[in-house]
C-alpha cells in the first residue's frame, strides 16, 4: 500500500468531518448561497423564454416543447455538478488548508467522497428552485420526465464527478495558476455532448468523439423521451459503462497527479 | 471509526521495541537541479525535544515534509514510530501532528469549528471536552466562537497549537512555532510546550530562527546549512565546541563559513 493509494477501512466519520467543514462554510457567506441560486435561475429565465418565442413561431419546437428548457437543466446538472464539487476543493487551496488535511488520517479517497457529497448539496441549493421557476413561469415539470430523469441525473453526475476529480489533481499538482481550468474544462464538453442539437448535426467524424461523452447519450436520450416519447434505456446502459471507466480514470489521474505533487513539493506551496 | 483506525491507534509490533520517535537515513530531497536535502541522517529518541537550526533555504521545512509525508523523498528512509514513511503513513497519521506557517486554518470558521472538525478528522474522543481543555489550557475561550480570519496573528498561532494537540499527538512537528508572536506571547508557548513534553513524554521536532527559544526548549540541535547536517549535539556542547556563549552567535558562525575547525571536531 502506498501513500496516495485507496485505503481499506474508509472511514465514515472523517467523511462526515469534511462535509461539516463545507457545510459551516456555506452556512457562514450568504454571497456562496446566492451565487449558487443566481447563476441557475438567470439560465432558466432567459432560455425559457427563449423557448416560448421559438414554440410560438415554430412548429417542431411547439410539438417538441420543452427540449430546450429541459437541456438548460440537464446541462445545470452537469455543469453545476462539476462546479460544486471543484469549489469545495478549492476552497482548500484558497485557504491553504490543504497541507493540514493531507497530513491529517484522512484519505484522498474519503476526501473526494466528501466532495461528492458536496456537490450533491450545492446542486440540490441551486437547481431545485430551478426546475420550480421552470414550472411556474414555463409549465415545464422536468419532474414529470418519472423514472428517466434518475437515469439522466445519475449519468450527469458521474460525469461531472469525473471531470471534478480531474481538475482538481490538476490544481493540486500545478497549483492555483490552474485554477481557470476548473471553470472552462466543461464548456469544452459542450459543443461535442448535443445539448441542444442532435448529434446527426455534427460531421460524421465528430459523431465519433460526441459518442465517446457520456453527456451525449443523455441529451439525446431526453431528447428521444420529449419528442417520441421513448425511453431508451440502451443509450442510458452505454452512458453508464462509458462513466464507469471515466469514474476509474480519473481517480488513477488523481492519485497520479498527487503523487506529482508531493515529489515536486506543491502541497507546502499551493499558490500559483 | 473504522477497525483500521482502531487498529491504527494502538501501539503495534514496529512500536512494541519502543523504536526512535525519528529514524532519517540518508534522506536526499532534489527538486529539479537542487538538492533541497543532501544526504542527513539522524535519530530522536522518543520524549526529547530537538531544534532544527538553519538559514533560509538550508533545508529544514522540505525534511519536515519529509517525515511527515507531504514530500517524497528522492532516495533515503524516514521512519515514523517506527513506521516507514510515507507508505505505511495511515499507523501513524493519528499519533502525529504539526504546525506550519506554511498552511492556514480556514478563515471563515470560527475557532470551535475548526477544532470541531480536526477532531473529528483525528477520532479524538470525547471531542468536546478535549475542546474544553485546550481552550482552557491555550486560553481561547474569549475568541472561540470568532471566526478565524479574525483573530490576530497571535491568537491563530494559538489557535493553530490547539489543532496540533488536538489529537495529543505522541510526535509533534513544528516549523517557527512563535513566529510573529509578541515575547510575551511567545514565552507562554514555549511554556506550554515544556509542559506538554513533560506530561505526555512527547516527542518535538522544531524548525526555528529563534536562538533563544532552542536554547531554551531544545535538548538537542540540528544544524543544516545547504541541505547536510552541519552540527548535531546538545545546544551546550555545539556552543562550546564554536567557543561562543549563544546559539545565535553559532548560528552566525556556521551560515557565514565561520567554523573555526568546529566542523571537524564535530565529525570526530
Amino acid at each position: 500500500m502506498t501513500d496516495v493509494t485507496l485505503h481499506r477501512g474508509i472511514s465514515v466519520q472523517r467523511i462526515g468531518a469534511m462535509i461539516l467543514r463545507y457545510w459551516y462554510l456555506l452556512m457562514s457567506s450568504w454571497p456562496r448561497l446566492l451565487e449558487l441560486l443566481y447563476w441557475p435561475a438567470l439560465q432558466i429565465i432567459t432560455w425559457g423564454f427563449l423557448q416560448l418565442y421559438i414554440a410560438q413561431n415554430a412548429n417542431f419546437f411547439a410539438r417538441a416543447g420543452g427540449t430546450l428548457i429541459g437541456a438548460v437543466i440537464l446541462w445545470d446538472i452537469l455543469f453545476r455538478g462539476q462546479l460544486g464539487f471543484s469549489i469545495s476543493f478549492l476552497e482548500e487551496m484558497w485557504a491553504r488548508n490543504l497541507g493540514n488535511l493531507m497530513m491529517s488520517p484522512l484519505k484522498p479517497i474519503e476526501f473526494l467522497l466528501s466532495l461528492m457529497v458536496m456537490s450533491l448539496i450545492r446542486l440540490a441549493i441551486g437547481v431545485i428552485p430551478m426546475t420550480l421557476l421552470a414550472l411556474v413561469f414555463f409549465h415545464f415539470n422536468v419532474y414529470s420526465l418519472g423514472l428517466p430523469l434518475i437515469a439522466f441525473f445519475c449519468n450527469l453526475i458521474f460525469t461531472s464527478w469525473s471531470v471534478g476529480i480531474f481538475v482538481s489533481g490538476l490544481v493540486l499538482r500545478n497549483g492555483l495558476g490552474a485554477e481557470s481550468i476548473v471553470w472552462t474544462l466543461m464548456f469544452a464538453i459542450m459543443p461535442l455532448a448535443c445539448i441542444y442539437y442532435p448529434v446527426g448535426v455534427l460531421p460524421p467524424w465528430l459523431q465519433y468523439v460526441a459518442w465517446s461523452l457520456p453527456p451525449t447519450y443523455v441529451f439525446e436520450g431526453m431528447r428521444a423521451l420529449l419528442i417520441e416519447k421513448s425511453f431508451r434505456i440502451d443509450l442510458m446502459l452505454d452512458a453508464l459503462a462509458i462513466n464507469a471507466v471515466l469514474l476509474v480514470a480519473s481517480f488513477g489521474a488523481f492519485l497520479a497527479l498527487l503523487r506529482s505533487a508531493k515529489n515536486n513539493g506543491s502541497l507546502l506551496s499551493g499558490g500559483e | 471509526m473504522t477497525e483500521n483506525d482502531n487498529a491504527a491507534s494502538r501501539p503495534t509490533v514496529a512500536d512494541s521495541t519502543l523504536s526512535a520517535a525519528i529514524e532519517v537515513d540518508r534522506l536526499v530531497k532534489v527538486y529539479k537541479q537542487t538538492r533541497a536535502v543532501d544526504g542527513i541522517s539522524f535519530t530522536l529518541p522518543r520524549g526529547s525535544i530537538t531544534g532544527l537550526l538553519g538559514g533560509n533555504g538550508a533545508g529544514k521545512t522540505t525534511t519536515i515534509a519529509m517525515i511527515m509525508g507531504l514530500v517524497l523523498p528522492t532516495s533515503g528512509r524516514v521512519r515514523v514510530l517506527g513506521h516507514r514513511m510515507p507508505e505505511q503513513s495511515a499507523a501513524v497519521l493519528g499519533r502525529m501532528n504539526f504546525e506550519s506557517p506554511y498552511v492556514d486554518m480556514p478563515m471563515r470558521l470560527t475557532v470551535r469549528q475548526n477544532l470541531t472538525i480536526f477532531g473529528k478528522l483525528y477520532a479524538v474522543k470525547g471531542l468536546t471536552d478535549r475542546i474544553a481543555k485546550l481552550a482552557e489550557d491555550l486560553d481561547l475561550n474569549d475568541f472561540i466562537d470568532r471566526a478565524n480570519g479574525k483573530l490576530s496573528a497571535g491568537q491563530k498561532t494559538r489557535v493553530a497549537l490547539a489543532k496540533a494537540l488536538i489529537n495529543e499527538p505522541e510526535l509533534l512537528l513544528l516549523d517557527e512555532p512563535t513566529a510573529s508572536l509578541d515575547p510575551d506571547t511567545a514565552d507562554w508557548v514555549r511554556a506550554h510546550l515544556e509542559r506538554y513534553r513533560k506530561d505526555n513524554n512527547a516527542t518535538i521536532l522544531l524548525a526555528s530562527h529563534n536562538m533563544l527559544e532552542v536554547e531554551r526548549l531544545c535538548d538537542r540541535v540540528i544544524i543544516m546549512k545547504r541541505g547536510r547536517v552541519e552540527d548535531d549535539d546538545t545546544p551546550d556542547a555545539i556552543m562550546a565546541r564554536y567557543n561562543r556563549t549563544t546559539l545565535e552567535e553559532v548560528f552566525l558562525d556556521v551560515a557565514r563559513g565561520r567554523t573555526n575547525g568546529a566542523r571537524e571536531e564535530a565529525g570526530r
